[in-house]
């Protein structure tokens, strides 16, 4: 199958994250829409790696899920007290500063 | 029988060159000292929070930040007087690292700006005691929910977030890389590195906590959706060049690259993988300066955060993101920059005139400082866009200014304070002056400095970009500058009349006596803005000694 195709699944993907970020209110879903969105990136630098025959994209690959999975512990470490302390985790309620 | 007789018995020897083939890094460990003592301190760091009683954790954690920082200024100079900044610039660590003049000067910049920072973050005086403790500016326990049980029965107990100083000096091992970082890969973890650490800090003021909670929540889900960006940018530039290697890529990007294979020279084709990976990866860097339109955590994030760490981020996050764009721009993109240099343009242009005219309409002095920080990141962007030795040297000198000013202006705001923490609404600040002129005037001349007043080092920053940018063939741009500066220039003097040429009210805020940590801060900020804007000439040629990339 031609890699090509992953990288439109994976331009897909990116977009569908992005959008999520910008439409959903709950701030663990947003979190998740990021995730989506460095899992997408993985998909391109694999799709990629395999495109030029070389190694570099697969790497990267590895050193992005370790990046994302320490993103989840200060992530989920922020959002739990900020939900801690609201009892809510909507990206709406948090307006403290709106001018 | 010796053992590798014995050993022969039943095993033989591979064919030799078998197990060849895989050669060790070489890394040049005296070259990344700097990065490696502060990460190397960051880890003991975090065991002193593990082993160390309580008692003792805020004065052995303090006296470990200040060395690890304080050696590892000291290795940056003594590579730069090695002549590793000029001469001998060279990559490191198979490639991931340069060691060059811009790196150097801006690690020093943010190992000495971080300095000052570790001071501020230690100050114990500001807040009156709590149950016969000393209290910082950080939460007694970051993890109970504010006004809880646990929350009193923490403060009671005296506890202290000393974890502020590991994840600090976590955030400033990654600040150094980011400037230095020579490929795309190292350019997306040392941005991760410094970042999440920041994200932490934000939310461990221990005054209007659920505020400060906010910010980190906010500073956290942008983060991070900004550096997705980043990291597709990097993936498509990846698919573009088949590398992320900084050198490598330019060659694509030139045309120059020996050895070119089918797949290569089928992506190289594509312009859109490189226009749009690009762009992304700006994108990325831009949202870390805070350019407009990237800026939008920056009021919020600088008003909720602590206000020490509001100092550090607005100032080291600066540098490194900079350096790292520089970097970018200038080595990676040079064969692009009829491309990049008329959104850039673009982008310069709204964020000084952006972040001045917000900032007139601000009442919270960090929301206005803050604003002020966006309008300061335009006016660098005009020497980025300069693309000639001087807007290189000419960015490295403004952001070395710049980064005093800034830790300064902040140290002062925590000492204006009333019964609620920090009094940062600008009515309370009416007076100041009368009451304590001297903490009036030393926050008075950082906002000339921020204004760009002669004498001062905003002066000598804003007026060598400019020269750097009109050289450069971007006297529209300057044209721009000049007339936000002076927007920017009506706010600060605002502040200035507010304080000397009011009345104080009754019930203002006190200025609290600080220790000598955020003396020394504030008195380090007033020095070099003054040295800086008196005799800037000997820094001007250190910065332009070291406006020269290393490929």
């Amino acid at each position: 199958m031609n890699p090509v195709n992953y990288l439109y699944l994976a331009a897909l993907l990116f977009t569908i994250g992005a959008a999520g970020v910008l439409i959903r209110r709950n701030a663990i879903v947003v979190f998740m829409c990021v995730e989506l969105m460095l899992n997408a990136c993985n998909l391109a630098f694999v799709a990629f790696s395999r495109m030029h025959g070389n190694l570099d994209g697969q790497i990267i690959a590895f050193f992005t899920m370790v990046v994302a999975a320490a993103e989840v512990v200060v992530g989920l470490a922020i959002i739990v007290s900020l939900f801690r302390s609201r009892h809510s985790a909507s990206v709406d309620d948090a307006s403290l500063m709106k001018l | 029988m010796s053992a590798s007789a014995v050993h022969s018995l039943w095993t033989t020897v591979a064919a030799p060159g078998a197990e060849g083939g895989f050669t060790a890094p070489h890394i040049e460990y005296a070259q990344l000292s700097p990065t490696l003592i502060v990460v190397g301190a960051a880890v003991v760091s975090v065991l002193v929070e593990a082993f160390v009683p309580r008692k003792a954790r805020y004065y052995t954690q303090l006296f470990l930040s200040v060395v690890a920082v304080t050696a590892a200024f000291a290795a940056v100079v003594a590579l730069a007087a090695g002549g590793y900044g000029t001469t001998k610039a060279q990559i490191a660590a198979e490639g991931a690292i340069a060691v060059d003049g811009p790196a150097l000067f801006l690690q020093g910049t943010i190992l000495l700006a971080s300095l000052v920072a570790v001071f501020t973050f230690a100050e114990r005086r500001l807040d009156p005691d709590a149950h016969g403790n000393r209290v910082d500016s950080f939460a007694a326990q970051a993890a109970s929910v504010p006004g809880s049980e646990s929350e009193k029965a923490a403060v009671k107990a005296g506890f202290t977030t000393t974890e502020v100083f590991p994840l600090m000096l976590f955030a400033v091992a990654g600040m150094l890389v980011f400037p230095a970082a020579n490929d795309l890969l190292t350019l997306f973890v040392a941005l991760e590195v410094f970042s999440l650490p920041l994200y932490l800090l934000c939310a461990v003021a221990r005054r209007k906590r659920l505020m400060s909670q906010e910010a980190a929540v906010k500073y956290f889900l942008l983060g991070a959706f900004s550096s997705a960006f980043l990291l597709f940018g990097i993936a498509l530039m990846y698919g573009y060049a088949g590398s992320v290697s900084y050198a490598r890529i330019a060659s694509v990007v030139d045309g120059t690259v020996k050895q070119i294979d089918p797949a290569l020279a089928d992506t190289m084709g594509n312009d859109a993988l490189l226009l749009i990976g690009g762009a992304m990866i700006l994108m990325g860097l831009l949202f870390k300066v805070g350019a407009v339109p990237f800026h939008m955590w920056t009021p919020d994030v600088y008003q909720g955060a602590p206000t020490p760490v509001t100092g550090f981020m607005a100032a080291a996050t600066k540098v490194a993101a900079f350096g790292a764009m520089l970097r970018l721009l200038y080595v990676v993109l040079p064969g692009l920059r009829w491309d990049w240099r008329p959104v850039m343009w673009a982008i310069a242009i709204v964020t000084m005139l952006g972040g001045a005219i917000v900032a007139i309409t601000q009442t919270d002095i960090k929301r206005l400082l803050a604003y002020s920080s966006i309008a300061h990141a335009g006016f660098i962007l005009a020497g980025v866009i300069a693309t000639r030795p001087e807007g290189i040297s000419s960015v490295l000198f403004y952001l070395l200014a710049y980064s005093f000013v800034t830790i300064g202006a902040f140290a002062v705001v925590t000492l204006v304070r009333d019964a609620g923490g920090e009094a940062t609404h600008l009515s309370k600040w009416a007076g100041l002056g009368r009451r304590s002129p001297l903490v009036a005037a030393v926050f008075a001349v950082f906002l000339l400095a921020f204004a760009g007043i002669p004498l001062t080092s905003g002066f000598a920053g804003k007026f060598a970009v400019f020269k750097a940018a009109a050289e450069g063939g971007a006297g529209a741009l300057v044209v721009v500058g000049v007339i936000s500066s002076a927007i920017a220039a009506f706010f600060y003097i605002r502040v200035i009349v507010l304080m000397f040429f009011s009345e104080p009210k009754a019930d203002g805020p006190t200025v609290a006596v600080p220790s000598p940590l955020t003396t020394a801060a504030i008195g380090v900020g007033v020095a070099v803005t003054l040295v800086l804007g008196v005799a800037p000439q000997y820094f001007l040629d250190l910065a332009g000694q070291a406006g020269v990339f290393v490929r």
